[in-house]
């Protein structure tokens, strides 16, 4: 009987949905209609386009495709179309031993591999219950903070260069090159780095590392503020940027979004002083937040958010003390059945994994909670009522990888 | 028996011009702007091809012409194929009224630098060069490509309402010059011993402007505006229609930059003709003091590329109608009445040139003063300690 009505409601529901869509098929019929039989189109009519953005555009970072409905140059409508990167990375997890899986989180957000690495091998740990030894902890947040220059770096390169800053995007890839240089010198590795285990790293430091990185730290500051000279009080940027998807801080956490653009709606909420982890708690570091949610805000969010990073790996080059790299942890890695989920704040967000095991040693699912994935859907949101120009700068502000997406 | 009549000369000097400004165009202009991007944007630029890479336009240019030439299988064929010589054309044409030196002799023959000294030279390169907008319009709407129709309407809109006030500021020069001539508006700067750049500093920056924006380029370069609509208006055109495009592009350069040479800057004039002190400066020739100027002209392209963000298309259009328009009106009123103040002397462009100037400064320093008060209190605003910790 409940069955019945519950079916019955629903269509209704359908029904009614039907005739909705069709009532407004036949209105634009008839205003097609109406045109064709003579009446020629008035100046102000909305003359629809469907747009395709991509797969193949410039500044959709990758391969995202967006189907956009316009009117001349404004935006009626922007829809998302995802998955032409996805490879089943979460189904390559259950297929493989859990150290297996972390190569392939440095192909999910490939411009922050480490940070990716981390959160897998965080969430094992938890699962496992290991403790990490200091030396340990402490490189690895070294790691994170130079990958989150990093990060951030290609994103205001890419960014700029999307609103048609072309010098800034030099500059910061200059700036990042020395960052994967350090990342060369630690693992071999510059992009997909692997650089963590789960219970610790795979390696120590090289001879040498941390005095170069002092070097390269006490130097930053000042190439950020060309950064910042070349754009924060630029007239031109900041017509394109003030104003541009302003969406609240309500909003905001009913998208999930996370992230610098959660910051940048006023909220300070940031996973590293929420739920630390790490050695995080002891580090002193701000969170730099702005109250408009606005493309500038956040923008000028992620800027501070790189001098924050400066101060935390100065502290940690200052913590650095010798001792193990490694805690202990089984030659196999079996951890008992049950479920777990562990965060971090990655350049872009939280990023988190949701393991639920079985007692072997593959996990049973593996769930992944990407930031970009998330932060993403606030795109069509952010881009009705703009221009085609403003979406080029929104897909920028967003701060997507489409590895990540689309997994 | 005379050879080198002057209607002989007149056709020697147009394929002089067809020959060369494509050349320097591909060779100097380009190689200079890469290799300037390059040393702004701290990296090399082009240093392969050739000693320094000074061949790197021969590179270019053979690759373009070796290219496969793609029409789109729907495009409109005929109209695809002219819009990129409709935008050579007449920017070539244009050349034809630049004085681009005093009559200079060769042996026996005297002959001036440029090909025709017209009475309405001036009105003549605004009316020819508007011509090459149809390049770009049809050039996007025959691709048949909703970008390349983006950028062509862009395009549309950008360059019709730049006209107006790079015409207006023109006018407030032509109240000083009296004349649309090209070679009387130099020798009128030089009788009156002054660069109608001083009195003219607005226009001049009003005309610039409007330049940089008639010519497509940054931070104006919307029609073609590559992460947007991934090259507009040329994105189906390859090959050697590509590279009329291009050509028609900074030939457009070329010539906004030596109207500004020419109606601003004195010509082929050196600095302050009027100063003995400087006299010395006249042992360089007219016609390199002309392509020094132009040369620098160039170069702040080159520069606004380097530094500026792109504009978004109302923003570019309120810019214009909201205040360039305005700005050159209101410009107008003021030379008008500059000349007024003292008739028939040129004492009340002078004053002008001071007020100008004064204000120049003042405005330069206000700026610099701005942007250091911005950054202290950007910095100051930088959160710097750890806030509240929350669980």
């Amino acid at each position: 009987m409940t069955d019945e009505r519950i079916s019955q409601a629903e269509r209704e529901e359908a029904a009614s949905f039907a005739e909705r869509a069709k009532a407004a098929a036949a209105a634009a019929g008839s205003a097609a209609a109406g045109r064709a039989a003579g009446e020629p189109p008035t100046l102000f009519d909305v003359q629809e386009m469907e747009l395709n953005f991509g797969p193949q555009h410039p500044s959709t970072h990758g391969v995202l495709r967006i189907v956009l409905r316009v009117d001349g140059e404004k935006i009626l409508e922007a829809k998302p179309d995802i998955g032409y990167l996805h490879r089943g990375t979460e189904k390559l997890f259950e297929t493989e031993t859990y150290p297996m899986g972390i190569p392939h989180t440095d192909r999910m957000d490939y411009v922050a591999a480490a940070t990716n690495n981390h959160a897998f091998c965080l969430t094992i740990e938890k699962l496992l219950g290991v403790e990490i030894p200091r030396r340990a902890q402490l490189i690895r947040v070294m790691l994170d903070e130079l990958q989150r220059l990093s990060s951030h770096l290609v994103w205001l390169g890419t960014s700029g260069l999307d609103l048609g800053a072309v010098t800034p995007f030099w500059y910061a890839f200059r700036e990042r090159e020395q960052i994967l240089d350090f990342f060369e010198e630690y693992c071999g590795a510059r992009l997909t780095l692997n650089c963590m285990r789960i219970g610790g790293l795979p390696f120590d430091l090289t001879p040498g590392w941390t005095a170069r990185l002092l070097e390269f730290v006490d130097d930053l500051p000042s190439r950020i503020d060309d950064y910042e000279q070349l754009l924060t009080d630029n007239r031109i940027w900041k017509k394109r940027t003030v104003g541009i998807g302003v969406i609240s801080a309500e909003e905001c956490i009913e998208y999930g979004l996370t992230g610098p653009i959660l910051r940048g709606s006023g909220v300070e909420w940031d996973l590293r002083r929420a739920q630390p982890y790490e050695c995080y708690e002891e580090l002193d570091f701000a969170i730099p937040t702005r109250q408009n949610g606005d493309t500038y805000d956040r923008y000028i969010v992620r800027v501070q958010e790189m001098r924050q990073s400066v101060r935390i790996l100065r502290q940690c080059l200052d913590r650095l003390e010798e001792g193990e790299i490694r805690g202990k942890v089984p030659r196999v890695i079996k951890p008992p059945a049950q479920e777990v989920y562990a965060s971090i704040e990655s350049p872009k967000g939280e990023l988190g994994f949701y393991c639920v095991s079985n007692g072997s040693n593959r996990p049973y699912r593996m769930h992944c909670r990407p930031p970009s994935f998330i932060n993403l859907q606030a795109l069509p949101r952010l881009a009705k009522g703009h221009l085609i120009s403003d979406l080029v700068a929104l897909i920028g502000t967003i701060d997507i990888v489409l590895g990540e997406v689309d997994r | 028996m005379k050879v080198l009549t002057p209607t002989v000369l007149t056709y020697l000097k147009v394929v002089i011009l067809v020959a060369t400004v494509p050349a320097i165009v591909g060779f100097v202009i380009v190689l200079a702007e890469r290799r300037f991007m390059g040393f702004m944007q701290g990296r090399l630029g082009p240093n392969r091809v050739g000693p320094k890479g000074t061949l790197q336009g021969l590179a270019d240019l053979l690759k373009l012409v070796t290219k496969e030439d793609i029409t789109p299988a729907k495009a409109e064929k005929a109209v695809h194929f002219l819009s990129p010589v409709l935008a050579v054309i007449p920017a070539l044409t244009a050349l034809a009224v630049i004085p681009f030196g005093p009559p200079i002799k060769i042996g026996r023959v005297s002959t001036p630098l440029w090909v025709a000294d017209i009475n309405i030279g001036l009105l003549f390169i605004l009316a020819i060069t508007s011509i090459g907008v149809y390049g770009i319009i049809l050039g996007g709407w025959s691709s048949n490509n909703k970008y390349s129709l983006l950028g062509g309407l862009r395009s549309a809109a950008q360059l019709v309402s730049y006209e107006v006030p790079m015409g207006l500021a023109l006018v407030s020069v032509l109240l000083m010059t009296r004349s649309l001539s090209m070679v009387e508006i130099v020798q009128r700067q030089q009788a009156t011993h002054l660069w109608f750049v001083f009195p003219g500093l607005l226009a001049f920056f009003l005309y610039f402007v409007s330049g940089v924006a008639e010519t497509n380029r940054n931070p104006f370069d919307l029609p073609e505006a590559e992460s947007e609509l991934v090259s507009g208006f040329n994105t189906e055109y390859s090959g050697v229609k590509f590279a009329f495009f291009f050509l028609g592009e900074y030939t457009g350069m070329i010539i906004i930059s030596c109207v500004a040479v020419t109606v601003f800057f004195g010509g082929w004039l050196p600095p302050f003709p009027n100063v003995p002190a400087l006299d010395f400066l006249s042992i360089v020739p007219p016609f390199a003091w002309f392509l020094l100027k132009v040369g620098f002209f160039i170069f702040c392209y080159i520069w606004f590329r380097t530094t500026f963000p792109r504009y978004r298309f109302d923003q570019l259009m309120a810019l214009g109608w909201k205040w360039m328009i305005p700005i050159s009106l209101a410009n107008i009123l003021i030379v008008a009445l500059a000349i007024l103040w003292t008739p028939g002397r040129t004492d009340g462009l002078v004053r002008l040139s001071w007020i100008f100037g004064g204000l120049f400064v003042l405005l330069f320093l206000l700026a610099k003063l701005r942007q250091k008060l911005a950054r202290r209190d950007r910095l100051a605003a930088e959160p710097t300690s750890a806030q509240t910790v929350r669980g």
